[in-house]
């Protein structure tokens, strides 16, 4: 063998290799996935913004918002559930695709790289993805004048941080399930939409009746609104809360991609 | 004969309550083309997955190359070439992209696989479509690039799961070529097939496998001589009247086998045989008289016929 096959160096650096093909991949839909992160935040702006947000001053000017203006107080969850949905479609989709639909990580397996840096390189890509498509939103943002540039930086990495945490989880059960006829709709219609609707997206979650604010409370997407609303006008929780976030969202990360990992080198020894 | 690559005892692999592979034992040699011929769902692609050091098992030993490869699994997978049943190769990705990009999984420096592409698309007859996407290409292509992407390590050994299984004629004679080939300039081969065409064309040796256990091993020439006779003679005489004569024929040849649309008399010369019947007043509908194959060996050796 005279190839000048380098093995410590794959056990280093096979993650990333697994991810830049993943990026190389990504790269073929660069059209498609540019119109999605650009069209979904204009619509929104528009809508949600000169729309009901105009209602909604209207009626309770900005007293229901902490005196923020409407699409202002929703910008942070706009990035999160941005980072959110970027992530799920590079985990699940190439998580499936690549045990099932084309067995792409046998192939990969069939090298040096482990199941563990295969896991990894997904998630990692993803996370770029994820880069991506909220750095484009926080630029519109600033096009529409929601934000002003400065601490509201910010915002991008904290969403990135929310997109991360639910991406880990997903990650593990897009590599779990083994019959996938039902997943993205019970991921899309029972887990998504409840999630982006009860987590204090349009409204301060203590609105909610008490019995609804639990979905808040274990939804990623919460801990990182808050958390954006903080770094981005001062929203006014403690310094134990923001801790509280950190450590969620980080817990979720953590675990997920240890569980993950294992889950993938399991499945592709079976 | 110098140490074996690939060293195999006791082989066992279960899931569940079902006993995939049933114990087995073989040793391949370096520069050997070997096979492991049987039907669908004799165990061939467990071993082949277990070989390929992804798959676990569950007792028995394993070295390739020396080393166990459920403990050194990255460590063995750097010498293997593995060409999968069913090709997973990157659709949207073009043939060179595919080939670069699984250069790189074995850390492979960017300007050692860009020399070896050039190679790899001559040798696999595609540098016409080197630039096209890979969900573009006919399944014989597709089996030939999946070959292609197994040697850009240039690995010691080379594992193919049913190489030709779902290719039409032409594309398989091709394959063959190729494989041929690769035999030819010493590279180690291990395939799995249910072709007895394809295991007497590219094994050096195999052995024949059938619910997870070995029946019988040699060269395809020495299976046959052991587990046949020179010549078969086929007769048919139509489905209903096969059964009929079945008594009468096989007091005149060494051993036979009644299927359900033919019998096949196993003799040393078949056109005497056939004679004798004629002799006998007996006339079936249609005769041919051909050499044994490992076809014949299957049968003999397990009482089925190899594809079902």
């Amino acid at each position: 063998m005279n190839a000048g096959i380098d093995v410590p160096q794959i056990q280093r650096f096979g993650s990333l290799y697994i991810a830049s093909a993943r990026l190389k991949s990504m790269s073929k839909w660069k059209a498609i996935i540019a119109a999605v992160d650009i069209g979904n935040p204009l619509f929104y702006l528009i809508a949600v913004g000169i729309g009901i947000g105009v209602l909604v001053e209207k009626g309770s000017g900005t007293s229901g918002t902490n005196g923020i203006k409407f699409i202002a107080f929703i910008a942070p969850a706009l990035l999160a559930n941005t980072a959110i949905t970027g992530v799920m479609d590079e985990t699940v989709f190439p998580t499936i695709e690549g045990f099932k639909w084309r067995k792409l990580f046998f192939a990969q397996n069939a090298t040096p790289i482990t199941g563990r840096q295969i896991a990894l390189g997904v998630y990692l890509a993803a996370i770029c993805r994820a880069i991506f498509s909220v750095s484009v939103y926080y630029l519109l943002l600033l096009a529409f004048n929601v934000v002003d540039v400065g601490i509201s930086l910010l915002l991008i990495p904290i969403a990135v941080l929310g997109g991360s945490a639910f991406g880990a989880i997903i990650l593990y059960f897009a590599a779990k399930i083994e019959k996938d006829d039902q997943f993205f709709n019970i991921l899309g219609r029972l887990v998504i939409m409840p999630m982006f609707l009860f987590s204090g997206t349009f409204f301060p979650l203590a609105s909610m009746p008490i019995y609804l604010q639990p979905i808040g409370w274990v939804s990623p997407l919460w801990h990182t609104t808050e958390l954006g609303r903080e770094a981005a006008f001062d929203y006014g929780i403690s310094g134990l809360m923001v801790v509280v976030h950190l450590i969620y969202l980080f817990t979720l990360v953590a675990v997920g991609v240890v569980l993950s990992r294992r889950q993938f080198e399991r499945r592709l020894a079976k | 004969m110098s140490k074996p690559l690939i060293s195999v005892r006791g082989l066992t692999k279960v899931f569940g309550d079902f006993t995939a592979v049933d114990g087995i034992d073989f040793d391949v040699a370096k520069g050997e083309s070997f096979g492991l011929l049987g039907p669908n769902g004799a165990g061939k692609s467990t071993t082949m997955r277990i070989l390929a050091a992804t798959s676990t098992r569950t007792s028995g030993t394993v070295e390739i190359l020396d080393k166990d490869p459920e403990k050194f699994g990255p460590l063995v997978r750097a010498h293997l070439g593995v060409v999968p049943q069913e090709d997973n190769l990157d659709g949207e990705l073009t043939v060179t992209e595919n080939l670069f990009i699984y250069g790189r999984y074995f850390g492979l420096s960017k300007k050692f696989i860009k020399g070896k592409i050039e190679e790899l698309l001559e040798f696999a007859q595609l540098e016409e479509k080197r630039d096209v996407k890979v969900q573009a290409l006919s399944g014989g292509m597709k089996r030939r690039l999946t070959i292609a992407r197994g040697l850009v390590s240039e690995p010691d050994i080379l594992l193919l799961d049913e190489p030709t299984t779902g290719l039409d004629p032409q594309a398989r004679h091709i394959l063959w070529d190729r494989l041929f080939r690769l035999k030819e300039l010493g590279v180690t081969l291990v395939l799995t097939t249910h072709f007895m065409d394809e295991a007497e064309q590219l094994c050096d040796r195999l052995v024949v496998m059938d619910k997870g256990a070995i029946m019988a091993e040699g060269s395809p020439q020495g299976l046959i001589k052991q587990y046949s006779s020179k010549e078969v003679l086929e007769v048919r005489f139509g489905s209903d009247r096969n059964k009929e004569v079945a008594p009468q024929l096989s007091q005149m040849c060494e051993r036979m086998e009644t299927l359900p649309d033919r019998l096949l008399m196993y003799t040393e010369d078949g056109e005497k045989l056939l004679e004798q019947i004629a002799a006998a007043k007996l006339h079936p509908t249609t005769s041919l008289v051909r050499r044994s194959s490992l076809e014949d060996v299957f049968l003999r050796l397990t009482g089925r016929t190899l594809i079902e």
